[in-house]
């Protein structure tokens, strides 16, 4: 089993005026392999939780435990906890500082002390994963445009082999092209198969093309967890907690409402556009039999 | 109000020459129009925002600002003063302590008398709807709130126009439906001049006139509906269009008689019912 929470209680600023409780009573379970998408409006205590998972927020009740052992740890166990747990932060292109992109890619395997040939390797493979070619490895980071910047940045968390990938926001701010580039590239990256995935998101419709299973956090809870399918049924009452489901889900909504007989749970323009036809269809034949 | 004429630009990084960014380009904005621009990240859209205000000026071509040219330095204050800014990263353009201190920064600078900055702070965080937040430290705002404030900045100096730059990039849903909603009432209320640069489709959807930019080009410039409806054009340049019209496009091109220039969700329930109804009547 790769993470485990149990009754985790997180609060901001305890027996201050601006005391917070940013999580509540959070119990979940992430297997080995598994593509879990996390999604919730700001303040929901998403961004709160995927810290709690490399140990950079310790519980102030409860436990968060990876790969058998508790984040609630010091020294050597909680260098292993950070290796383990990959976390690209919104943005990390703001962290980029390297003269070159190989150097910058380089950083965590060499504070790791391996060797010279084993970095290569490493710092190659993760420019590979993102997408990178190797011409860009010796330019300046800073001579690269946003999406690939950001490219960078999440091969410098892929060259740490971490067991866990956690990625928030990874399409914010970009342009829709980047957006798509940056998610196909994280789904290939799922997909060589060594890693958990979890992609913090505020958009439905960028991962619930992706995941497999949807966790929903609104004020500091679990608000629903599921399979895409299972949580999108749930369409009106995440659009109550600021969620902005697919538009076709929502037309879909509003097409039953109008009497039409299909099936609601749509959340892609593709399936939408299947369901259509097939209706369109039936509406044909009814007639020509009638 | 805004006017661009055979504007030409090029950033020059010191070693090497790059292409245009901005190639002979023409464009006219009137009083009280809200225009969104579009295009793909490097499109040169933020460099045109950037000589709406003078923070840019022409290499070739001109800017105007109601009338005057932005290569007169003489009335760079004057230009500055009519055109507010406001930019995508909130917590970049936050500069006090306190919201109100914060909005009145930009008054304060042009040396109008306090009992008039009192009023303009007051009435541009009413019209943003944050006067309850004014005596909060901005830093503890959510991400909308801190825009909303930005925004009250820009309009604390009494602008004729906006031009705002990814300003809802940054956002979550609820804090860009809290900005879109107070840049149309801006519009409605204060007949507000709005350049809005966006990479979200439903919110140019919203907008009276469309401008599609590529390779430092206008392509399209048109009202949404027309805009959008040319859903092949728009992929190409590496744009979405609203899943809407997508799904009305596709059903179009699967041989469905059904017209793609929705741009809402109700448009399109229209256009189906519309459609199941022929089919059953037999047309």
């Amino acid at each position: 089993m790769a993470i485990k929470i149990e009754n985790l209680d997180y609060i901001y600023m305890p027996g201050s005026p601006f005391e917070k409780k940013a999580l509540d009573n959070i119990n979940l379970q992430i297997d080995d392999g598994e593509f879990v998408g996390l999604i919730g409006h700001t303040g929901s205590g998403k961004s709160t939780l995927v810290q709690h998972l490399n140990g950079l927020l310790k519980p102030h009740s409860g436990n968060v435990i990876i790969n058998g052992y508790s984040t609630d740890t010091k020294g050597e166990e909680l260098k292993r906890l950070r290796c383990d747990v990959g976390l690209v932060f919104q943005y990390p292109e703001h962290q980029l500082f390297e003269e070159t992109v190989y150097k910058d890619i380089a950083f965590g395997p060499q504070n790791l002390g391996l060797s010279k040939e084993e970095i290569d390797v490493r710092v190659r493979d993760a420019a590979r994963c993102v997408g990178l070619p190797e011409d860009v490895l010796d330019k300046s980071p800073f001579d690269l445009s946003g999406g690939q910047k950001r490219r960078v940045a999440i091969a410098g968390v892929i060259s740490m082999r971490p067991n866990v990938l956690v990625l928030d926001e990874p399409t914010a701010g970009l342009d829709p092209a980047g957006r798509e580039a940056i998610l196909s590239q994280i789904k290939s990256i799922y997909d060589e198969g060594n890693m958990t995935v979890i992609l913090v998101s505020h958009s439905m419709e960028d991962v619930a093309r992706l995941v497999k299973r949807l966790i929903v956090m609104n004020e500091g809870k679990v608000f629903a967890d599921g399979t895409v399918e299972e949580v999108f049924s749930r369409g009106a009452e995440l659009r109550n907690i600021g969620l902005n489901v697919p538009q076709v889900n929502i037309l879909f909504d509003e097409l039953v409402s109008r009497g039409m007989d299909i099936n609601s749970n749509v959340y892609t323009v593709e399936a939408a556009k299947r369901e259509l036809l097939a209706y369109f269809e039936k509406v044909k034949e009814g007639k020509e039999n009638a | 109000m805004l006017k661009a004429e055979k504007l030409f630009y090029s950033y020059d990084n010191g070693e090497k020459k790059i292409e245009a960014v901005l190639d002979n380009l023409n464009l006219n904005i009137k009083k009280g129009e809200f225009v969104a621009v579009l295009g793909h990240n490097g499109c040169g859209k933020s460099t045109l925002a950037k000589h709406f205000n003078g923070l840019l000026t022409p290499l070739g071509g001109n800017v105007y600002v109601s009338g005057i040219n932005t290569k007169d330095e003489d009335k760079i204050w004057e230009i500055r003063r009519q055109v507010g800014m406001v930019f995508q990263n909130p917590d970049n353009q936050i500069v006090a302590n306190v919201v109100e201190e914060d909005v009145a920064f930009a008054p304060e600078n042009l040396g109008i008398p306090s009992a008039e900055i009192r009023q303009r702070v007051d009435e541009a965080l009413k019209t943003v709807d944050m006067y309850h937040y004014r005596k909060h430290a901005p830093h503890l705002l959510s991400g909308g709130q801190k825009q909303r404030v930005a925004i009250a900045g820009a309009i604390a100096m009494r602008p004729e126009c906006i031009v705002m730059d990814e300003p809802t990039a940054m956002l979550d849903p609820m804090g860009r439906a809290e900005v879109m909603e107070t840049i149309l009432k801006l519009k409605a209320r204060e007949n507000m001049t709005v350049v809005l640069i966006t990479h979200y489709m439903d919110e140019a959807a919203q907008a009276d006139r469309v401008i599609v930019m590529d390779d430092g080009h206008i392509v399209i410039d048109d009202v949404p509906r027309k805009v959008f409806s040319q859903v092949e054009l728009l992929k190409s340049l590496g744009l979405d269009v609203p899943q809407v019209t997508e799904l009305a496009y596709e059903l179009n091109s699967s041989g469905i008689e059904i017209d793609y220039d929705v741009l809402t969700v109700t448009e399109c329930a229209d256009k189906i019912m519309d459609y199941v109804r022929s089919v059953k009547s037999g047309n």
